[in-house]
């Protein structure tokens, strides 16, 4: 209401005082406020404090590649066509002159070899593609292994995995484009695999390709998909993503001065429009020297593609490596009932495949459920203090790398001089065991390291210091953490087991337990249980022993 | 790892002289938080010549980024399309594409450089704490949001005009169908168009390196050959389609070592036919192992024994590739004695 007042009276003077005076930056942004109101959300946001950690980069390189990624391919939309009429090459590249393929071969062609700064362009493209995606994922495995998805960052931790499952669908729609020998082959995988599901695949295959494979209608259909519907929705869950990060304001590492309530580092303006604005340079930069070193997908060397012919070595790009792994080892299984045909030996992979993704993706509500915590968490756990949760990572990420290796089992035969019966009977077994393997062995280096922070802190640092003493013994002179280190290495919550509690009351009368408050206890006893984490040392730990030298 | 095993002397000890500085400061809770550390001072925050050197530095790096766009220009000009280059240790790459990739990364690489350096030694780098405000809103702000909401309900009367209700939900479901039935048009219907190849009583088999029709003493021991049926060319419209689905492998096979009674009567003289598309997910079978008379996929490895009904020995295959029926003609050559007589390439469900 006041302000209302104070724009009766004010104006008559106030506007025509800053236009004389105001400098025109002020006044330009004067009417964008007027507008837009900008100076409110430059209020919250000009001077936002962004904690500095080496892992928070990771994010950006994703953000950043994605937009080389746009910019270049709207560049490539000028020149490509999305067409698979059959045409004959009469471009510069000799050793396929005369040969038919389909328009959309021959503008790549085109954009390789007669676009000056074409073939650049589409080698930046690529090449920040499975940039984007190497991003993708290591930036998830940082956010998961420092439990930054916790409450209340947990849809964001959804739109993060849907971006990177879009990221690997664009990732093939658009490798598919060029329609080479190679990506028609990875076409042709696809549509195999849809057929193998039951009931409906022969018709889904009939309407993605527009009849039978491969038709004249997928290069287009893709094309649209790849440029249009993906990065579209893509693009909002960015935003959405962003806009989350700056709402919730970013996660830090425990530390002194650091807390839940608060945020401490450097402010957006000038420190994070620099080093931030930079690093896009820096990524960008990176990016377009290796796309001048380094060919990607050279077509031209593979010619167009023919439903009969393939070459040898045929890979995918490596976030469908996993994929192809998949379908790889798989034992050939085929059901043959009333007639009909249950392809498991293809189907079941392709279950898999969504199966292994949403198995981390759900992890967070599984970790919630279990502890029943409904605060919030802006303190990032050190992977170590939550061994249960890195060693269900690390296994994760051991299923998905041995499945990598079945992907490209022929390669390692190849270059290892391995036997590729040897390798796949390796991926169909350590598939399964390897994430157990990996999930011991991960807690139990946790464990330790999280002991040797307990004797950190209890007992000091070893100082490598040899002292004699006067009757002759040797020791090792131990230096004491100071407070910052102490503070930070013991800033980490531990929860108890969940505790089901006497079923039976005293007068004898039994409490029905809910099957899923039973596992919820025994789940929470796996991960907070005595097996599954060193109590961190007390106040009065530390007392004791400080004080008991001082008697000496 | 418990304390008794360590002798007492190993014990912190801040007591002692030598460490006596970090003391355990707060007697009642030693792990408490010391707070936000003083600043430490670079050496550009002190020395006003370390600062110069650094905007120097950073001056730099934004005026090579400057020189490089200008080489930028110059290459898109000065390189032609078609030059090649050998670089050391890369080999023969495309003169232009390497000038080009090298100077726009140099020029953006350098106003990265330039302003991550600016950041890290001119700009203040004193820590700051914001304060963190609880995302979930107060009581009140909730009650007033609910309230409104009940209010808004009210009104519209939603929930007593129950058909109304009814027949809107009802209509908002069914309007998606509209967009749905209009995906049908996307393909025909599969129908048994994935039971039937070109292959037809009396087509002859056509190599498809030389485009001739085949004899069999065109086909020796040892050699792998690819086939088509006669009519098909590379020009025809469905070319693709139809070759997805009839390519041929044609091997000779000394009928003695034959294991398969079918496929020793549906051969000719040791020649035999199979489908080159493997019935994994459908990739070209290629490689050819003359000894064992095995072939291989290469995508995914799966391996058939030619000799023995193409049966599956290796790989994630599940049956074996179909066989077509040949024969000779008057005229000496093979042919085609009918169409395959199960769906080639991918098992499906309605393969049976």
């Amino acid at each position: 209401m006041s302000t209302e007042n104070h724009a009766k009276t004010a104006p008559a003077t106030a506007s025509t005082d800053t236009r004389k005076q105001a400098p025109a930056g002020e006044r330009v942004a004067d009417w964008a406020d007027g507008r837009l109101g900008i100076y409110s959300l430059a209020k919250a946001n000009m001077r936002k404090i962004f904690p500095d950690h080496w892992s928070f980069m990771l994010g950006e390189i994703c953000l950043y590649s994605f937009i080389i990624i746009i910019l270049t391919g709207v560049y490539l939309t000028l020149f490509f066509h999305p067409s698979m009429n059959e045409v004959e090459y009469h471009g510069s590249y000799v050793p396929l002159q005369g040969q038919l393929m389909s328009e959309a071969f021959n503008s790549t062609m085109h954009i390789s070899f007669d676009v000056r700064g074409g073939l650049l362009i589409r080698q930046i493209h690529h090449w920040a593609a499975l940039i984007f995606l190497a991003g993708m994922f290591v930036h998830m495995m940082r956010v998961f292994f420092t439990g930054a998805f916790r409450k209340p960052r947990e849809v964001n931790w959804l739109f993060g995995f849907l971006l990177f499952v879009l990221g690997m669908f664009t990732g093939f729609t658009g490798y598919s484009l060029p329609d080479d020998l190679l990506s028609g082959t990875g076409v042709r995988f696809m549509q195999g695999a849809i057929l193998s599901v039951p009931i409906v695949g022969t018709y889904l295959s009939m309407f993605l390709f527009g009849g039978e494979f491969p038709g004249g209608d997928f290069v287009a259909r893709f094309y649209s998909v790849h440029i249009l519907l993906l990065p579209g929705i893509m693009l909002g869950l960015v935003v959405a993503h962003l806009i989350l990060v700056f709402y919730h304001k970013h996660t830090q590492f425990a530390g002194p001065g650091k807390s839940n309530k608060n945020v401490v580092g450097m402010p957006l303006l000038p420190v994070y429009m620099a080093k931030a604005g930079g690093f896009f340079f820096l990524v960008f930069g990176i990016i377009a020297a290796i796309a001048a070193i380094a060919s990607i997908n050279p077509i031209w060397a593979l010619g167009p593609y023919r439903p009969d012919q393939v070459s040898t070595g045929a890979q995918p790009d490596w976030y469908m490596g996993f994929a192809e792994g998949l379908i790889r080892v798989m034992p050939g299984w085929e059901i043959n009932i009333w007639g009909h045909t249950l392809v498991l030996g293809v189907f079941i992979p392709l279950v898999i495949f969504p199966l292994v993704l949403a198995a981390i993706a759900v992890y967070p509500f599984i970790e919630s459920w279990v502890t029943g915590d409904k605060r919030e968490h802006h303190i990032l756990d050190r992977p170590r203090n939550a061994p249960t949760r890195t060693g269900f990572g690390v296994a994760w990420i051991t299923a998905y790398m041995i499945m990598l290796i079945g992907g490209g089992n022929d390669l390692w035969a190849t270059h290892f001089h391995l036997s590729l019966n040897a390798i796949t009977w390796f991926v169909r077994i350590f598939f399964f065991a390897g994430p157990v393997i990996a999930f011991i062995v991960t807690k139990r280096i946790c464990l330790g390291l999280q002991r040797r922070d307990r004797d950190k802190v209890l007992h000091g640092r070893e100082s490598g210091l040899i002292k004699r003493l006067p009757h002759g013994e040797f020791i090792e002179v131990h230096e004491p953490l100071d407070r910052d280190q102490l503070h930070t290495l013991t800033a980490h919550e531990q929860y108890k087991p969940l505790e089901i509690g006497a079923t039976v009351d005293e007068n004898g009368v039994e409490r029905k337990v809910k099957g899923s408050e039973k596992l919820r206890a025994k789940l929470s006893k796996g991960m907070y249980g005595e097996e599954s984490q060193i109590p961190k040392p007390t106040a009065e730990e530390y007392k004791e022993i400080t004080s008991g030298h001082g008697h000496h | 790892m418990s304390s008794q095993e360590i002798p007492e002397e190993n014990l912190p000890s801040e007591q002692e002289s030598a460490h006596g500085a970090v003391a355990v400061a707060d007697e009642a809770d030693p792990f408490a938080d010391p707070g936000l550390p003083p600043h430490e001072n670079r050496v550009q925050d002190i020395d006003e010549q370390a600062a110069r050197r650094s905007e120097r530095t950073v001056a730099l790096l934004f005026t090579i980024s400057m020189l490089a766009t200008v080489g930028f220009i110059a290459s898109f000009v000065a390189f032609p399309v078609d030059k090649s280059v050998y670089i050391w240790p890369i080999g023969h790459i495309s003169a232009l594409n390497f000038a080009l990739g090298m100077t726009l990364g140099v020029a953006l690489f350098c106003i990265g450089a330039g302003a991550v350096h600016w950041a890290r030694t001119l700009m203040s780098d004193v820590e700051v704490a914001d304060e963190r405000h609880p995302i979930e809103a107060e009581p009140e702000v909730k009650a007033k949001v609910m309230a409104d909401f009940a209010a808004g309900a009210k009104e519209s009367q939603l929930g007593r005009r129950k058909l109304i209700r009814n027949t809107m939900f009802g209509a908002l479901a069914m309007v998606p169908l509209s967009g749905v039935v209009l995906l049908r048009d996307l393909g025909p219907l599969p129908e048994d168009k994935l039971r039937h190849t070109l292959w037809s009583k009396g087509k002859l088999l056509v190599n498809m390196n030389t485009n001739e029709p085949l004899r069999p003493s065109d086909v020796q021991v040892g050699s792998l050959t690819f086939a088509k049926p006669e009519g098909l060319e590379e020009h025809d419209h469905d070319f693709q389609k139809e070759i997805a689905k009839a390519a041929l492998m044609i091997v000779r096979i000394q009928p003695d070592n034959i294991k398969d009674k079918r496929e020793l009567e549906w051969s000719h003289e040791g020649v035999v036919a199979y489908s080159k598309i493997c019935t994994h997910v459908g990739c070209p079978i290629s490689l050819y192992e003359q000894q064992t008379h095995h072939v291989l996929c290469p995508c995914h490895q799966s391996t058939f024994d030619l000799s023995d009904g193409a049966r599956v020995i290796f790989g994630p295959a599940g049956h074996a590739l179909p066989q077509l029926r040949i024969g000779v003609n008057e005229e000496g050559y093979l042919e085609a004695l009918g169409d395959f007589e199960e769906p080639v390439g991918p098992a499906f469900w309605e393969r049976g």
